[in-house]
């Protein structure tokens, strides 16, 4: 008698191992991307989308760590498909993140994608990120909005009420003496109305004022639109309605549209008190500080013109009269030179001044962090 | 493809098989879907305890899945009775060809001498650990069970296959008599402290088991999940061992049996085509389907044929070519089925080369064969991971760890290894080093719980 076999086929609908330990993955891969928020933060591909679409971020897979042998300083072994030389070049390490496929097959380069939309990634961003020091607002700003909250025997049929119909219609049953309900009469229906309510709307305002003169670099640029990037989401998930102003400046300020404010490169001196008169004509004429939260930050690299820097502290303590909270960011790039709007910046002493120095582009998240870390009292 | 129809394609591939010498247990063919056939491929075994690395498998496997870029006919389990898993959807050529070639595997598993002290009943002593752990998980928190399951993971494949279950070697270990014992070495010049419950006295290559017998700060349940996963290890080690020559021999198996059967023309090409799916060169790495295939057919030519020069010169009657094959499925693995019998002849007709990184780009080095067979072989050795043993589990006086590469040439990667100390630490909750090469220099990686220190030994 040899070996028996059988053949089957059960049901697995129930086995879901796979399922619950890629849920844990996927759990651990956030909290692994929490840990990194500084480097993805500054991710070029999330930023230079229009911030609107759904996008896919590539994110390794969590790595398991083990003591391995470096697959670079390796010999290994391939299979041609004839006419192999000596010398055949057989592919090329590609560098940087999201290399595409074809990195993958690459001995020792362990390059997996798991994914992350945007939106969840701007609310990890946003998790621990607070509005400080917030003033409160009357609520004058206003919208009207339908409120449900009462039922009547007449409305329209698409607001009809299905349980509480039933239920009337199950009472007038038992109070006729029936034991079965059958069927509804007209006075069964139920329907739900609105009344019109007004609500309060709370609504801010950025004003993103940057420095485009000669000295400020693509870097300059890049960590400011990272910044202002997130800065939106942020205060789009506090507040209904966030506008964002652009003004850029050199010697001269000026708004405008956000394309131009992160492409257009000019040349020149720099005067930035030019650009906080700018900033308080604006709220002055469109931006009442009654109806709206006004945050105004400015990014420079500092190179200001000397004579100009007491000006410039006397319109931001204005510019704090007014606003939630004025921050000041100096990107320190690679060429820079002497005097630094900073120093002169040390003297304000305002809980709502908060000034920062970005070297890095990983420390944009660092920069989130200052001006919107919840501060301990 | 109908149950009956599969039932009786099964039987007759049973019974093709048998007369043809193959030996298998008694076999259980699953049909299921492709789901499960992922997680049978993630996990190994589809009892195992659940951890989030098979998840990321499974993810991994399943997305490739539904790129279409593979698919996973089918799975196979060592066990008694063996289970093999088909995937649900398989055209009725695909199902034959996957049950020929599961066959074989399973009198792989039953025959060859590397298996023969897996445990055959893997299947549910996985699923009792699943449970123990998961008791663990519900007693101590599921984060401390996973932190630790992270750590012991880290280190996993360092186990000692030859050793088995019971230690031949602990009675050749210098266990002291008297607390005194250690006076003797006094005279001698001795590089390391040796005491009680340092009984690393010739280096250990079972780290696993050392630390779970001498870790002195492991609890209960932690010393049972660390004695989990080096069994499952265990039983893992020969699959891995033998992959070439056991996928050779399924593919030697499925191509003759499907030869053999009653296919229409339809069938036949389809049956073809899938074949030459299998064994298509993949460029980067070796397809073992493909070369353990070639080398069964050269072997069993050579043995067949007396009138070659080479059967003349080693005085072969000819006609042995089936039992060279079988003798060769019994005794091999892949590290000695490749320096045995892989030749000249099958590097060049399979073009084998052997390839390398300068600066940023990959260039094929040589196609000398013998090049091409010792760098195998060296890939292959200890199923490709780095061989390390406990040197000291009293390091210094002070109950650290010291660890051992024995390097053979070939580097570690120093990013992992910065990162796997600590796991390693998390299990000894003392200090650990690992001593290795880099660039001809020996170098001491030292992990004390806060940070990974390097120091150059000379």
């Amino acid at each position: 008698m040899g070996p028996k076999f059988t053949v089957g086929k059960e049901d697995w609908a129930l086995y879901r191992k796979g399922q619950t330990d890629q849920e844990r993955h996927r759990q651990k891969v956030r909290e692994a991307i929490k840990r990194n928020l500084m480097d993805i933060v500054a991710e070029e591909s999330i930023i230079v989308s229009d911030g609107r679409k759904v996008l896919k971020v590539p994110i390794r897979y969590l790595e398991e760590f083990r003591f391995r042998f470096n697959e670079g300083r390796r010999r290994h072994v391939g299979q041609g498909e004839g006419g192999t030389k000596p010398g055949d070049l057989l592919g090329q390490e590609i560098r940087g993140r999201g290399g595409g496929r074809g990195a993958g097959d690459l001995p020792g380069v362990d390059y997996y994608e798991a994914e992350i939309t945007v939106d969840e990634l701007a609310e990890l961003v946003c998790e621990d990120l607070g509005l400080p020091r917030l003033r409160p607002r009357e609520p004058r700003l206003a919208g009207e909005a339908p409120d449900f909250r009462d039922v009547r025997k007449k409305g329209l049929s698409g607001n009809l009420d299905r349980r509480r119909t039933l239920l009337e219609a199950f009472k007038r049953s038992a109070r006729e003496g029936r034991k079965a309900c059958r069927g509804l009469v007209p006075g069964d229906l139920r329907y739900r109305t609105w009344d019109v309510t007004v609500r309060p709307e709370a609504r801010a305002v950025v004003l993103a004022m940057m420095d485009t003169s000669g000295s400020m670099g693509t870097f300059e640029k890049y960590v400011a639109r990272s910044f202002f990037f997130w800065m939106v989401r942020f205060l789009r998930a506090r507040y209904q309605n966030v506008e964002v102003v652009f003004l850029a400046h050199h010697t001269e300020a000026r708004e405008t549209t956000e394309e131009e404010f992160f492409t257009r490169a000019e040349s020149g001196g720099t005067r930035c008190s030019s650009v906080y008169r700018l900033a308080l004509e604006i709220i002055g004429q469109r931006f009442p500080p009654r109806d709206y939260n006004i945050y105004a930050f400015h990014f420079s690299d500092g190179d200001n013109l000397v004579a100009d820097n007491e000006l410039c502290v006397q319109l931001v303590l204005k510019l704090l009269e007014v606003a939630n909270m004025v921050g000041y960011a100096e990107v320190e790039g690679s060429h820079r030179s002497g005097s630094s709007l900073r120093n002169a910046y040390k003297r304000i002493r305002h809980p709502r001044f908060v000034s920062v120095v970005i070297r890095d582009k990983s420390e944009v998240y660092q920069a989130l962090r200052a001006f919107f870390g919840v501060q301990v009292e | 493809m109908e149950l009956a129809e599969l039932e009786a394609a099964v039987g007759e591939l049973v019974a093709r098989a048998r007369a043809h010498g193959l030996d298998f247990f008694d076999m259980h063919f699953e049909v299921c879907p492709a789901d499960v056939i992922h997680t049978v491929g993630a996990y190994g075994v589809p009892t195992r305890f659940g951890h989030w690395s098979f998840g990321k498998a499974y993810y991994r496997l399943k997305t490739q899945y539904e790129h279409n870029l593979i698919r996973i006919y089918e799975l196979v389990i060592n066990a008694d009775p063996c289970y093999a898993f088909l995937l649900e959807g398989n055209s009725p050529v695909q199902n034959k060809l996957v049950v020929a070639h599961v066959l074989a595997h399973a009198d792989f598993f039953k025959n060859n001498v590397h298996f023969r002290r897996t445990s055959r009943a893997a299947v549910e002593a996985m699923a009792r650990a699943a449970e123990r752990i998961r008791t663990y998980e519900l007693c101590y928190g599921r984060t401390r069970v996973e932190s630790f399951l992270d750590a012991a993971m880290a280190v996993q494949e360092h186990v000692d296959p030859h050793r088995g279950v019971e230690s031949p070697g602990a009675g050749e270990r210098e266990v002291p008599h008297t607390p005194y014992d250690d006076l003797w070495d006094l005279d001698g010049p001795r590089r390391r402290s040796r005491e009680v419950g340092n009984p690393a006295a010739r280096p250990e290559k079972d780290v696993l088991l050392f630390i779970l017998e001498h870790g002195r700060e492991l609890a209960d349940w932690e010393r049972d999940v660390l004695a989990i996963l080096r069994q499952e290890m265990l039983y893992f080690w020969p699959l891995m061992a033998t992959r070439i020559v056991n996928e050779g021999w399924a593919t030697y198996w499925h191509l003759r049996l499907l030869r053999e059967m009653d296919l229409d023309e339809g069938e036949a090409v389809e049956f073809a085509r899938l074949h030459a799916e299998v064994v298509q060169p993949l460029r980067w790495q070796i397809n073992p389907y493909a070369l353990g295939l070639k080398i069964f057919e050269d072997l069993e030519r050579r043995y067949e044929n007396s009138a070659s020069h080479e059967g003349e010169l080693n005085d072969r009657p000819g006609g042995q070519g089936k039992q060279k094959i079988f003798e060769v499925r019994a005794t091999e693995d892949d590290v000695s089925f490749i320096r045995n019998y892989l030749t000249r002849e099958i590097v060049d007709e399979l073009n084998l080369f052997v390839y390398a990184r300068a600066g940023r780009d990959w260039r094929v080095v040589s196609q000398d064969w013998q090049l091409v067979r010792d760098t195998l072989v060296a890939r292959l050795t200890n199923c490709g991971f780095p061989y390390i043993v406990v040197e000291d589990g009293d390091y210094g006086r002070r109950g650290e760890l010291y660890l051992k590469h024995c390097y053979e040439g070939m580097e570690l990667d120093v990013h992992h290894l910065e990162r796997t100390l600590p796991h390693v630490y998390h299990l000894w909750r003392r200090p650990v080093h690992l001593e290795t090469v880099l660039e001809e220099r020996r170098v001491v990686f030292s992990y004390d719980g806060e940070r990974v220190r390097r120091s150059f030994a000379d």
